[in-house]
């Protein structure tokens, strides 16, 4: 294999990453992290959640600013509409991750990206979360992910991005496959 | 055969020590043999015994006849192009054995390897021996690999392992859940399907390759192209160069390929990889398609590189193709399947590794329990044959062995010389 100048420029720094991978693997404690978030209900199902902190490298670690977001219904449910919905937080997370992913798996393979466009979908048959029919799932049936992509690349070279990204992203991973979820209560 | 025999008293003792008879084994006692290095070979059961006990009726070797060679041994019938069965595979090792009268003490078990002074100590079931130089001849392929999830399953499915099956038969009616994409787990999932139970094949991550390329035996193109010969320093992830799993192969007279497409064609449900057990249902990972996306954008760029090596080779190129479709899977794949109703047994083809239990040397290994090495050299005085790419890619192959074996028995023979001449033998206690 013939060694090629790294020319492409993605603005993602895959030595530090690559050096974060070297070092972990030394040291896997530090790869334990917890991830954050804080949410208060403002009425009816409008709520605002906030994420400042995470755990990681052994120690807590600060967001370089509080980032808040808020989360509602649409009119058509008889809500406010003061934010997205949960569900559509989950496209977010899903694309915000993928394309993450697809700029990390580029600049290691040297592809300079010149565009990233995702288009995200989630089917959902209401009527589970509505209690109509026990047998409808209350999350989504399926997720439609789309990427347009222009890169110096050919097209299986921007296939294989993609496909890279999808293997190793924390959000396709927690949509795949289960996830033990464990919520407990108190009384204020 | 040896008629050395150890004591139950003292141990007995030998410049090298041998654990395992099979093709690794018998190519490094070729190999000690030539250079008149005084040595055993410790068997647990007959010549080549993982063949002859603890493979599948039906199975082949994913290699053509004409690749199965060793030191001054190779296949010498008349169906180059075939594959042979485990029972031929065992045939084979043992006439090898047979013709430089390997020393091999058969039936005998090794229980223990502590270090000793100048060497290490070797407790088997007939006596103790002492050795200067230990290989660990045993294979990769010792213990079957069952991922955590079996333990979640109801206790009213039947479970096996790739180890234990042997045939359709064995397994009560209803519908089987084959875990496990690689070789074995496709070569399991036709013939159970055939047999009238109903498979669902979980798939995770896979390597395709046709059986053919341009008239080619694939096998013939990974040797001419160099891919075989790469070395572990080469790879940018050694590790995931390491534990990628064996490719999607069968070995039969028509020189079938068999691949998921086959397998859907003939019946056989195609899901993700089984990552949990609820409600007594199998839950199964929404990424089968980008798995089969990744695992098809891969067997391309391969076939790509057999195509530029033949142009800048000059190799006449056969106008028969060896492409791939793409993978099929239905839309949308199942995400669960019902034990009890829908699945009754589960086959585990979820991969092996090697049994170094009785090392007695916790410094070897890492924190996962996998032995240490540098490119197959374990310790000074100790190497490790025939894991996947120790040093080449083939390294785990049958005619993989004559390479790593003459560069490992060089670090054998040397380490020999030098505490021989001082007198003084490296220990790891020592050390």
């Amino acid at each position: 294999m013939t060694q090629v100048q790294k020319s492409a420029d993605n603005g993602v720094n895959v030595d530090a990453l690559l050096g974060a991978r070297a070092a972990l693997t030394q040291a896997p404690e530090a790869a334990r992290f917890k991830w954050r978030a804080t949410s208060e209900w403002l009425g009816g199902t409008h709520s605002r959640a906030a994420v400042a902190s995470f755990h990681g490298l052994g120690s807590e670690q600060k967001h370089r600013q509080t980032f808040q977001f808020d989360v509602d219904h649409p009119e058509i449910f008889a809500s406010e509409d003061n934010g997205a919905t949960p569900v559509e937080v989950i496209l977010v997370g899903l694309a915000g991750c993928l394309s993450a992913g697809i700029a990390a798996v580029a600049q290691n393979r040297n592809i300079q990206l010149r565009s990233v466009k995702a288009t995200l979908e989630g089917g959902m048959d209401i009527q589970g979360i509505l209690g109509i029919d026990e047998n409808v799932r209350n999350g989504f049936d399926g997720i439609q992910v789309h990427y347009e992509i222009d890169a110096d690349a050919t097209a299986e070279q921007i296939a294989a991005l993609v496909a890279q990204s999808q293997k190793r992203s924390a959000v396709f991973d927690i949509i795949t496959n289960p996830t033990d979820v464990h919520v407990t209560v108190s009384k204020a | 055969m040896t008629t050395r025999r150890a004591s139950w008293r003292t141990a007995a003792c030998v410049d090298a020590l041998v654990v395992g008879g099979g093709h690794n084994g018998l190519a490094m006692s070729h190999a000690l043999s030539q250079r008149s290095i005084d040595h055993v070979v410790i068997e647990r059961g007959d010549v080549g015994q993982a063949w002859r006990s603890e493979r599948w009726d039906s199975m082949r070797l994913l290699t053509p006849n004409w690749m199965s060679r060793l030191p001054e041994h190779a296949y010498d019938g008349d169906d180059p192009d075939g594959y042979m069965s485990a029972a031929e595979v065992a045939g084979f090792l043992s006439a090898y054995a047979t013709k430089f009268a390997a020393p091999v003490l058969n039936h005998t078990s090794v229980l223990r390897v502590e270090p000793a002074r100048g060497g290490y100590h070797v407790v088997t079931d007939r006596g103790d021996w002492h050795c200067r130089a230990l290989v660990l001849a045993g294979g990769a392929f010792n213990t079957p690999v069952v991922p955590r999830v079996a333990a979640a399953l109801p206790a009213t499915v039947t479970q096996l392992t790739a180890r234990d099956y042997r045939h359709p038969g064995q397994l009560g009616n209803g519908g089987v859940l084959v875990v496990g994409a690689s070789a074995t787990g496709l070569q399991l999932a036709q013939e159970i399907h055939a047999s009238g139970r109903p498979v669902t094949l979980a798939v995770g991550e896979h390597v395709r390759m046709p059986r053919t390329f341009r008239g080619r035996d694939v096998q013939w193109w990974m040797q001419a192209t160099g891919l075989l010969d790469q070395r572990i320093e080469e790879m940018d992830d050694p590790g995931r160069a390491r534990r990628l799993p064996s490719p999607q192969l069968v070995g039969t007279p028509e020189r079938v390929t068999l691949d998921l497409n086959a397998l859907r064609q003939l019946g056989v449900t195609l899901v993700g990889r089984l990552v949990g057990v609820r409600d007594g249902k199998a839950q199964f990972s929404g990424s089968l398609r980008n798995v089969c996306a990744l695992a098809d954008l891969k067997v391309n760029r391969l076939l790509d590189a057999f195509d530029d090596w033949a142009r800048s080779h000059g190799v006449a190129a056969d106008g028969r193709d060896g492409r791939l479709a793409a993978t099929l899977v239905d839309q949308p794949p199942r995400l669960g399947a019902a034990f009890g109703s829908d699945i009754r047994t589960v086959v585990w083809a979820t991969g092996f590794r090697p049994d170094h239990s009785w090392l007695d040397l916790p410094a070897l290994f890492d924190r996962h329990g996998n032995l240490l090495h540098d490119r197959g050299v374990v310790a000074p005085g100790m190497v490790v044959l025939g894991l996947p790419f120790l040093r080449r890619r083939k390294s785990s192959f049958i005619h993989g062995a004559e390479d790593d074996v003459r560069d490992l028995v060089a670090h054998l023979a040397d380490h020999l010389d030098r505490t021989a001449r001082t007198g003084v033998g490296l220990s790891l206690a020592a050390a």
